[in-house]
């Protein structure tokens, strides 16, 4: 039994079809990479640690909003509850660069601002930060995207981007 | 070798058959819930009518994930694994009342958690993510499940190890090592959801800490989620490899490549699971970049897959039925034979599946997807095609194999896989679009008041899709259920399909036959990719998230 000599037996379009495989997964992953960073796309990052039974009464998302820190810079905090964001609306100047700072007191949500990259898990004792700069006037629906209980569908709000 | 015929014993065809009663019955009532959601989708709000027993689009939706994706998945395939390990080796299970052991503690799990679940006391989805807070019996039960397929895979290591020692020398038969190599990758896989429930949701849900942390949670989760994707899909591949080129009449083309793609997967499928967790706020984004990355690794075996399974395709439609041509060699397939036709149909629904998984695991286009209705349109296209559709095909040889009754209706049986072929096809197709358009997933969308009218048309093809889908499912369940329950014996003279291969696999390279070094790669790569991860995230646990019941 042990003359039998072993090969993998490929066939010449079989070798061809696992090179051009190979050169293809590299060429994806060199295109994710370089787009990523040559947009400056960015996905949340470990911002904070809050403790959720507390933070809807003390720290910033007691008083959830904008704050206006230079001429159109702005920060948001979002406080997802069930089943609602607050605040339920927010109005920025076009041009207007906001960084989000998103957390919950009670349920996993998400929150995803329509035809934005602003798309993220909202996780109890998290906060899910991006910026983002409005360069088009119009109401922009913040909705819920993570099942959080009974009333998760009604769950939106919405951002007014006005000229 | 061995005897050519070898008979799988009375006793473990009826144990096999029990696998199939509980995973089609699951089946069953899970899609009860599909065209539900569909048409809910499309304005067509029938909830109200099963209000008196079921009490939200919620809870159905609990019933259709775990059902579909956990219950039918899981007794199909340690049914069918367990034929392939029997059959693969020519050997009677080595403990088989281990594996009777195994068999029954899913059950129990089953029932333990489908009670919850039914009272509406478990309205958690099929993901389960604290702090959402299900009674204790759903993460029991789910546990149970879980370790009764483990038991059932011992089985399986057993008897391949008895079969090794019996056969010194010889190459392991293909499809019990594919059979093997699942039932190992799953083990090492569902550590994630066993620890995550064992050390938190479970002690949580009886009351005995106060909180839980939602995001280790969901980095325990993710580490079983992903290849949970792979314990779907390599069952389907084994039929696809080992026994589909078969019923077309032709032979495996590389047996060398098919073992090297199963490794490959088993390599590979875990330390990806970050890539569902893309927009998490708690991981660094350097991780999620490393696991992006390694995403695109499984490419390869996939690839291979194809390769191989597409090339023995094609060489039994040109030798055997005279096929030519660059493409119109498709058309001289066996297409008459229901079982071929669901498993060509269910390649070439992954087709497009893989395209779009591509497109999930980049990390930038994610951004725009994540939790969009595009996601379960993807994996209708994987585990509700790809596997499910491939678990007909088989199931349309296996029972008869089983139970001795041939197959009934074999029209009707091709129309049903045409048929939720054509409704997928829709269905799919309109998911994908009105999620790039910003739908969300799991949300009774006839409530929501943010919709815009652009999406109208496409969940109004998602109803008709989703419905088209449920006509072929009853289709399916008439045949099955036809065959299962036929009265008059017609003795069915079924053989098991197992394709030869091309090459005798004794010239197969002996590194492909070898455990060790596969599993000391798979423990590493695991470890690089997400040792430093669980360490910090378990360092700085926080258990202060209570959560409850929010339905
Ligand atoms: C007639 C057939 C089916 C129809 C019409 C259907 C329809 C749907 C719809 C519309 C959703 C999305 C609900 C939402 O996000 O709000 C969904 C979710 C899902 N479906 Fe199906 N489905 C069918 C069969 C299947 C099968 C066969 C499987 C698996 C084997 C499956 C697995 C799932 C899973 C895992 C989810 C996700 C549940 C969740 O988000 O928690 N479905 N289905
Ligand atoms: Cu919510």
């Amino acid at each position: 039994m042990s003359e039998i000599k072993t090969s993998m037996n490929l066939d010449p379009y079989e070798r061809n079809w696992i090179i051009i495989s190979i050169v293809l997964a590299v060429i994806f992953a060199i295109i994710i990479a370089v787009a990523g960073f040559a947009y400056g796309i960015q996905v949340p990052s470990p911002e904070q640690r809050v403790d959720p039974r507390t933070v809807a009464l003390e720290g910033p998302w007691a008083d959830p909003g904008l704050r206006e820190l230079a001429p159109g810079k702005y920060d948001a905090y979002i406080l997802a509850q069930t089943w609602s964001f607050v605040p339920r609306e927010m109005t920025v100047p076009v041009g207007a660069e906001v960084t989000f700072y998103i957390t919950s007191k009670d349920v996993q949500h998400g929150l995803k601002l329509q035809d934005t990259n602003l798309n993220v898990q909202v996780v109890p004792g998290q906060v899910s930060k991006l910026t983002i700069t409005f360069d088009e006037p119009g109401d922009y629906d913040y909705i819920c995207t993570e099942y959080c209980g009974a009333a998760h569908a009604v769950m939106f709000g919405t951002l007014h981007v006005e000229e | 070798m061995s005897t050519p015929n070898y008979e799988v014993s009375q006793a473990d065809k009826k144990f096999i058959g029990l696998h199939l009663l509980f995973a089609t019955a699951s089946l069953f009532v899970g899609i009860l819930f599909g065209p539900l959601q569909a048409l809910e989708h499309s304005g067509l709000d029938l909830y109200p009518y099963i209000k008196p027993i079921f009490q939200s689009y919620y809870q159905g939706l609990t019933i259709h994930g775990v059902l579909n994706a956990l219950v039918w998945t899981t007794f199909f395939i340690t049914g069918f694994l367990t034929l392939v390990v029997i059959f693969g080796l020519k050997r009677d299970l080595r403990y088989p009342k281990l594996n009777r052991v195994g068999f029954w503690v899913m059950v129990v799990g089953l029932v333990t958690t489908a009670v919850p679940i039914l009272l509406d006391e478990a309205t958690v989805l099929y993901t389960f993510y604290p702090p959402l807070k299900a009674h204790w019996a759903f993460y029991a039960g789910l546990t149970l499940i879980v370790v009764g397929s483990w038991i059932e895979g011992y089985g399986f290591f057993f008897t391949f190890a008895a079969w090794r020692k019996e056969n010194p020398g010889v190459r392991s038969p293909l499809m019990a090592l594919m059979a093997v190599i699942t039932m190992a990758m799953w083990q090492i896989a569902t550590l994630g959801i066993a620890v995550e429930i064992l050390t938190m949701l479970l002690p949580w849900s009886l009351g005995l800490i106060e909180g839980t942390d939602p995001q280790l949670a969901r980095t325990y989760f993710w580490f079983t989620g992903h290849p949970l994707v792979y314990f779907w899909l390599l069952p389907a591949y084994i039929s696809w490899y080992a026994m589909l080129p078969k019923q077309v009449g032709g032979k495996l083309f590389s047996d060398a490549l098919a073992r090297t793609a199963f490794w490959l997967f088993f390599l590979l499928s875990t330390p990806l699971g970050f890539h569902h967790q893309f927009v998490d706020p708690g991981i660094p984004a350097g991780w999620k970049f490393l696991h992006a990355m390694l995403t695109y690794s499984v490419f390869i075996p996939s690839m291979l897959t194809a390769f191989t399974v597409i090339a023995s395709l094609e060489r039994a439609a040109k030798k055997t039925h005279g096929g030519k041509g660059l493409l119109s060699w498709i058309r001289v397939l066996p297409w008459g034979d229901p079982s071929v036709s669901a498993q060509l149909l269910a390649g070439i629904l992954f087709f497009f599946g893989g395209v779009g998984g591509l497109t999930n695991a980049s990390y930038n286009v994610n951004l725009v997807l994540h939790n969009t209705a595009w996601v379960p349109g993807h994996f209708h296209l994987t585990v509700a095609s790809a596997a499910t559709l491939s678990f007909w095909g088989i199931s349309y040889w296996l029972i008869p194999y089983l139970t001795g009754k041939e197959l009934k209706h074999k029209k009707l049986a091709s129309w049903a896989n045409w048929i939720w072929f054509v409704g997928m096809i829709i269905f799919s197709n309109a998911m994908h679009v009105v999620g790039l358009l910003g739908a969300p997933r799991r949300t009774p969308l006839g409530l929501a008041p943010y919709i815009p009218e652009e999406w109208n048309g496409h969940l109004l093809r998602v109803g008709i899709g989703g419905s088209i889908m449920f006509i072929g499912a009853c289709f399916y369940f008439y045949v099955v259920a036809r065959t299962a329950w036929a009265k008059k014996y017609e003795p069915a003279n079924v053989e098991i399909p197992a394709a030869e291969s091309v090459h005798d696999p004794q010239q197969t390279p002996e590194w492909l036959d070898k455990w060790v070094p596969w599993i000391i790669a798979t423990v590493a790569l695991i470890i690089i990719a997400y040792g430093p991860q669980l360490v910090d995230q378990i360092a700085n646990i926080s258990l202060n998230s209570p959560g409850g019941k929010f339905w």
